[in-house]
């Protein structure tokens, strides 16, 4: 099952207004694995990540040319549902950001606009998305309470609860990790492990190590271009260009 | 050079603490004033008399000093103004703040705060000479100058304050939310139905309680337009006289110190009362339903 092609940009370019931000982007995203896309402040990875599931749109003088395929579909299409599209991509951002409201209400919400109106049946899949993120054992008891008393290691999985409940395709998550501890850092990656099985995951990351302990392939990014891709063990360990090479061992960047 | 520094720190502190001392100082004297020259009323009637006495003839003789028709005027009239500002003051701030184009907005925005800026003896003479006329006619009824015509000048007075408090409030929802709720395939109808309002709520709540509050204590349009007959209305186009208008009209008339002159004043200390009680009220939501969002780590 692995090699199966599930998201690919041919030739994308980002402008904000006049500003280009992305040059040139082709990248493929294998089903079932892991992407992640390196590089420093400003090169454009979580540009790149937004365009994925169109929340560039909200940026008023933004501008996207180029292909983003899902499933041989392109998703810039004027006939695509913008709508549609979002709930096959799935997003969880950098900064933990649940709803201010119950935690049973922070992923009820999703199912609740997907057009899901039986309750016994938004009470399973609350119960089956806190298990996927592995919060069950931790709020099975405070379903009712506000999310925002969670610590911010579990309302990132709340949030990643929140995104797998309508049941996405794609996850894309930008810098996940980067407002949490090492303790909730290292849950949030076993949790990844756990969900390439049935998800296609694409994660920026600044962490070089978490890069290379949570992804197949890796994609490292600098001033708005996509310098190298490869498996994940090649770019660490024999990266072709010497830019990457500076890059993953701290020279720059 | 410490010492100097630290007398100059001091003097700073003085100052300023007895410039906030004198204004509240001020404020705290024209309240006891308001209490010294209402309260005497109470030796000619009683509290239950006054509140819920349905005749309001102060200069009759014997005077009756009830001021239920006046309280009644005043509620309902802020009532029916709520029930047009409300609506049209949120749903204004929700268009200017989410659906809006920059340019749309840079050019609505203005203006609903000019209309704040209109002095309401403006807005009171367009109830007499363009509204009144209009209602006399359309509806056929006695006269224009009614509950209904200084519920809608009044209305027209709050919805800037509404229109603009509301606005910030839903304009400083956070981003990351409006965002969450998007890549969840939720429309932007659902995200600002569904997140923004209810993250805004406490903030609109707090800014309808202070339109209405502008509402119930605002003079010159209820003088104007409200009609000005002390009875209780029976119905949307009855000619009302709210608290502040009777207290307006009435004290350059009323002896000094006399029954009479009590009894404004102490129409005054009911009014400050309701005043009080929203922006109380305002205060507790404000504090109790602190807008949260943000998520905190």
């Amino acid at each position: 099952m692995a090699q199966e092609l599930k998201m690919l940009s041919k030739h994308l370019n980002f402008y904000y207004g006049e500003a280009q931000a992305l040059h040139d982007v082709s990248l493929d995203f294998n089903a079932c694995e892991v992407t992640a896309l390196i590089g420093p402040s400003g090169c454009g990875k979580s540009t790149y990540l937004r365009c994925l599931n169109r929340m560039n749109d909200l940026i008023p003088i933004s501008r996207v040319d180029g292909k983003i395929l899902l499933d041989e579909e392109d998703i810039y299409d004027p006939s695509v549902d913008v709508v549609m599209l979002r709930r096959r991509v799935g997003m969880v951002f950098q900064k933990p950001n649940p709803f201010p409201k119950t935690i049973f209400e922070n992923i009820a919400y999703g199912l609740r606009v997907n057009g899901l109106r039986d309750h016994t049946s938004i009470t399973k899949r609350v119960e089956e998305s806190l298990k996927k993120a592995a919060l069950w054992e931790e709020v099975k008891d405070r379903l009712h309470e506000s999310a925002l008393g969670l610590s911010g290691g579990q309302q990132q999985r709340l949030c990643i609860a929140r995104a797998l409940a309508v049941e996405p395709e794609v996850l894309l998550m930008d810098e996940p990790c980067s407002a949490l501890d090492p303790i909730a850092t290292q849950k949030i990656e076993e949790l990844i492990h756990e969900l390439k099985k049935s998800y296609t995951i694409i994660i920026v990351t600044h962490s070089m190590q978490q890069a290379a302990r949570v992804s197949d392939k890796t994609a490292f990014f600098y001033m708005g271009k996509l310098i190298e891709v490869g498996e994940t063990d090649t770019v660490f360990t024999r990266p072709k260009l010497r830019q990457t090479e500076d890059y993953i061992t701290g020279r720059f960047g | 050079m410490i010492i100097n520094r630290r007398t100059v720190e001091k003097l700073v502190r003085k100052f300023f603490f007895c410039t906030a001392a004198a204004s509240v100082a001020i404020l705290f004297m024209i309240m006891v004033f308001l209490f010294m020259e209402g309260l005497p009323i109470l030796g000619k009637v009683s509290i239950k008399e006054f509140i819920f006495g349905q005749y309001w003839y102060p200069t009759s003789d014997p005077p009756d000093f009830g001021i239920f028709p006046l309280i009644l005027a005043s509620v309902s009239v802020m009532a029916v103004s709520s029930l047009i500002s409300v609506p049209l003051g949120v749903m204004t701030a929700v268009y200017l703040a989410e659906l809006a184009s920059r340019k749309v907005g840079e050019i609505v925005k203005p203006m609903v705060e000019l209309l704040a800026a209109l002095p309401s003896v403006v807005i009171g003479f367009f109830g007499m000479v363009v509204v009144a006329p209009f209602l006399q006619e359309t509806f056929n009824l006695a006269t224009g100058l009614n509950l209904f015509n200084a519920a809608l000048m009044l209305a027209f007075m709050s919805v800037p304050t509404i229109c603009s408090l509301s606005e910030d409030a839903i304009y400083s929802v956070p981003t990351a939310l409006k965002e969450a709720s998007l890549a969840l395939g939720a429309t932007h109808w659902e995200t600002i139905w569904r997140v923004v309002i209810p993250a805004s709520l406490s903030g609109i709540s707090t800014a309808v309680i202070l339109g209405m509050s502008r509402a119930i204590g605002e003079t010159m349009v209820v003088l104007m337009v409200a009609g000005g007959a002390a009875m209780i209305p029976a119905s949307l186009f009855d000619p009302v006289r709210p608290m502040p208008a009777s207290i307006a009209a009435e004290m350059a008339e009323a002896p000094f110190r006399g029954d009479h002159y009590y009894a404004l004043f102490a129409t005054g200390i009911v009014l400050f009362l309701f005043t009080l009680m929203f922006n109380i009220i305002a205060d507790h939501i404000a504090y109790r339903y602190k807008q949260v969002g943000d998520s905190t780590l």
